[in-house]
């Protein structure tokens, strides 16, 4: 990462457009707490990749004056692990939900923990898909009753921190928008934390779940203390509350690194090989 | 927020210097806060509403600039990852508090709310073991918020009470009840 001794504001991260989110979405949250933790680091925005999905989180990158990738649909990881490879000196950040992440990008997600590339993924966890008008994703509550799953789904919740730290993610967090600077300090940790650091964030949507406004009373501020030790953190998570906040996880495993030499090509040839 | 308290990362200000960088940090979080609520209510056409946060914003603005102008300084300390007892400043709404359809009315009696937290706040800082120059300015500050808890009540007598069903929309985004 270049932290670098540019005092820019946290406005300063922030792009013109106006996000076109619900009032009261948590999403808000992360856009404060991003720009505050690119602050922190002082770092140019020329140095950053903000790369996404799609749903109503993965608009971030509109919303950011960094460099940003709107992506397909699950395919974040994938387009930022590429981005990281090819161009290891920007910071990229990964964003997107649970729908996202989770369903489509289930997948994704275990690889790019096991693959352990240096960059950090942030996914805004309202346990509903908020673009699509409220279906139940992979943490939505198995008893959640809606018009769209009448007496809820019966399912068993994914577990994404359980599952980050099984796969080989190397730091493993969570935060809540309704804090907006400890977000911030939580992302400042993952972003200086070499390899792949997940956060967790707890942003509620509060058009299709507005009961999740009531999480501010439930979240658990500095809950975990952070270990270097993933059997300590596997015991942690077994009484986790699901509103335990804070860093669990920072490892120890060396960041992935290509092996051999870089194989630089102009961009002319990379277009030819790419003419169908 | 009700869950383990946060620990108290705001030691005592030993000086008035201290103590106004954090009122300075206050004034800051809220009135880019407002200002932000203020293009969240102009995006979705809630153009009273936008117009008021608007308005809240430029006198937080001021607050912040009438400290700059007591102090002498030509820059604020740095507010950017400011650590308060509370998740966020004692002036600074809630994201969550918002509704699409709100009604001035809400926003002055979140307003309201916050000046109140802030005069509280102040009154902490003014009754805790510090210099006596820290709590005479922690005093005259209390007093100032207090002073606007009452502009902003005079503000709401003259403003409508909403209607009950006021967040009742005929075309409603939720499929989901
Ligand atoms: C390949 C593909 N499948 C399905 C969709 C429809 N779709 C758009 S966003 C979304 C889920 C959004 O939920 P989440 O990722 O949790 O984000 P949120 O909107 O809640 O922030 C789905 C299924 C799509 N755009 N592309
Ligand atoms: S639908 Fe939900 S997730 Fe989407 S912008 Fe609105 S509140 Fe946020």
């Amino acid at each position: 990462m270049n932290e670098t001794a540019v005092a820019l504001a946290p406005a300063g991260y922030k792009s013109e457009v106006k996000p076109v989110w619900c009032p009261g979405c948590g999403d808000f949250g992360v856009v404060n707490a991003l720009s505050k933790a690119f602050a922190k680091l002082a770092l140019r925005p020329e140095d950053i990749a903000v790369v996404s999905g799609i749903g109503c989180s993965s608009r971030i990158p509109a919303y950011m004056s960094s460099y940003g990738f709107h992506g397909v649909h699950g395919r974040a990881l994938a387009a930022g692990t590429g981005l990281k490879i090819a161009r290891p000196d920007l910071t990229v950040v990964v964003t997107g939900g649970d729908g996202d992440g989770y369903s489509i990008g289930g997948n994704h997600f275990l690889h790019a923990c096991r693959r352990n590339v240096d960059m950090t993924y942030v996914v805004m966890d309202n346990r509903v898909y908020g673009m699509t008008k409220g279906q139940p994703s992979p943490t939505t509550e198995p008893d959640w009753d809606s018009k769209l799953s009448p007496d809820g789904t019966g399912l068993r919740e994914f577990q994404p921190m359980v599952i980050a730290l099984a796969s080989g993610a190397n730091f493993v967090a969570r935060g809540f928008t309704g804090d907006p600077n400890g977000l911030a300090e939580i992302l400042v940790e993952a972003m200086r934390h070499p390899g792949f650091s997940f956060v967790e964030v707890l942003s509620p949507c509060v058009t299709f779940r507005p009961e999740q406004k009531e999480w501010k009373k439930l979240v658990q501020e500095d809950a975990f203390t952070p270990t270097a030790d993933a059997k300590e953190a596997a015991g942690r998570l077994m009484h986790d509350t699901g509103f335990d906040l804070g860093v669990l996880y920072a490892g120890g495993r060396a960041p992935y690194a290509p092996r051999g030499p870089r194989a630089e090509r102009p961009v002319e040839e990379l277009e030819r090989r790419f003419v169908l | 927020m009700s869950g383990k308290s946060r620990v108290a990362r705001q030691a005592l200000p030993g000086s008035v210097e201290e103590f106004m960088a954090c009122a300075y940090a206050m004034e800051v979080e809220a009135a880019e806060r407002y200002a932000e609520l203020a293009d969240q209510m102009d995006t979705h056409h809630n153009r009273e509403v936008a117009g008021l946060f608007a308005k809240l914003a430029r006198i937080e603005g001021k607050h912040r600039d009438q400290i700059l102008a007591r102090m002498g300084w030509e820059h604020g300390p740095d507010a950017a990852v400011f650590r308060w007892e509370t998740p966020e400043g004692p002036e600074t709404t809630d994201y969550g508090e918002l509704h699409y359809l709100m009604q001035p009315y809400h926003a002055l009696r979140l307003a309201e709310h916050n000046e109140r937290r802030a005069a509280e706040f102040f009154e902490r800082f003014a009754a805790a073991p510090v210099p006596e120059d820290v709590r005479a300015a922690a005093r005259e500050m209390a007093e100032e918020e207090r002073e606007h808890v009452r502009l902003i009540q005079e503000w709401l007598a003259r403003v409508p009470p909403p209607e009950p069903g006021w967040d009742e929309d005929m075309d409603p985004p939720a499929v989901a009840d």
